[in-house]
């Protein structure tokens, strides 16, 4: 007997894989940038 | 292609193309998205699960980029030895395993209704699960050679080796689902044609292209991150050594 499962929390699941995880490395991205931007603004100071 | 070799002159033209590949590629990719999953049809067979493709797709296509990607620059690096070549191979390392990643899962969500499992060991699968592997490896590598005090070039060099090596996979995971028998079916898009209705492609296309958008602009910021650090290790170092001469 097929086993009859709802499409819908598979497609949920999978656009909050790619929509949370795509926001999270863009987060990651310009939070590292500006750290290492920071730090290298720092190294200038005598 | 020396032009952009001065770093100075590539933060210049970041400065202003990040924001922008960033803020047209969410646009882009959010609509796409909204449009997949609200707006475009079931599909006959496949039904209500076909709107996981929006994500599968680009996701699936950003992983193999992002590598081609790395072994066109690593192989820039080791020949032309240009100074951008291995830090844009470096910043596209962590988008590319990031989007496989959802590649994989992804496919595992889209798998489980679809063909009742979760996962098999197919040529598709594994030769993307090794694509991710592969991912792991470059980053460890890449990790190694920007920390290596002394012999840090030879393992950047071997890092962009890696990157060339590795490449081998990308035609195996594009003919995996004509060489071997597959659950995955065969490409429904290839250049100049498509098997697809344009109901399901132009909101696929319109998903690719925001996606691809913002792993260009998320590599830009990852190419500042890393030339930044690099400047700022290199002026310690610098201050370090005439601290100890005086």
């Amino acid at each position: 007997m097929r086993e009859t499962l709802d499409p819908w929390i598979f497609v949920y699941a999978a656009y909050a894989v790619g929509v949370g995880g795509t926001a999270l490395v863009i987060a990651w991205s310009l939070i590292s940038m500006r750290a290492a931007e920071r730090r290298r603004e720092r190294s200038r100071e005598p | 292609m020396h032009g952009f070799a001065n770093p100075a002159r590539f933060v210049r033209l970041a400065r202003w193309l990040m924001p922008l590949l960033l803020g047209i590629g969410v646009a882009l990719a959010g609509a796409a998205l909204v449009w997949g999953l609200f707006f475009a049809p079931a599909e006959r067979l496949q039904g209500e699960t076909v709107r996981i493709l929006y994500v599968h797709v680009p996701s699936a296509w950003l992983g193999m980029g992002g590598w081609t990607a790395i072994a066109v620059a690593s192989f820039v690096e080791l020949v032309w030895r240009h100074p951008l070549a291995g830090i844009a191979a470096r910043a596209a390392a962590v988008p590319g395993a990031f989007f496989t990643a959802v590649c994989l899962i992804t496919g595992s969500l889209w798998g489980r209704p679809a063909w009742g499992t979760w996962w098999v060991w197919d040529g598709r699968l594994t030769s993307m699960l090794v694509l991710l592997f592969l991912y792991f490896g470059y980053i460890a590598l890449a990790q190694a050679a920007s920390g290596a005090e002394s012999g840090g070039h030879e393992a950047s060099r071997i890092a962009a080796v890696f990157g060339l090596v590795g490449a081998v996979n990308i035609p195996i995971i594009h003919y995996s689902v004509l060489w071997w028998n597959s659950l995955h079916q065969p490409p429904s898009i290839t250049i100049g044609k498509s098997a697809m209705a344009a109901d399901f492609l132009v909101p696929l296309l319109v998903a690719t292209l925001g996606f691809s958008l913002i792993f260009g602009g998320v590599v830009l910021a990852r190419m500042r991150a890393i030339l930044a650090d690099s400047q700022a290790e290199a002026r310690l170092r610098r201050k370090a050594m005439a601290r100890g001469a005086a």
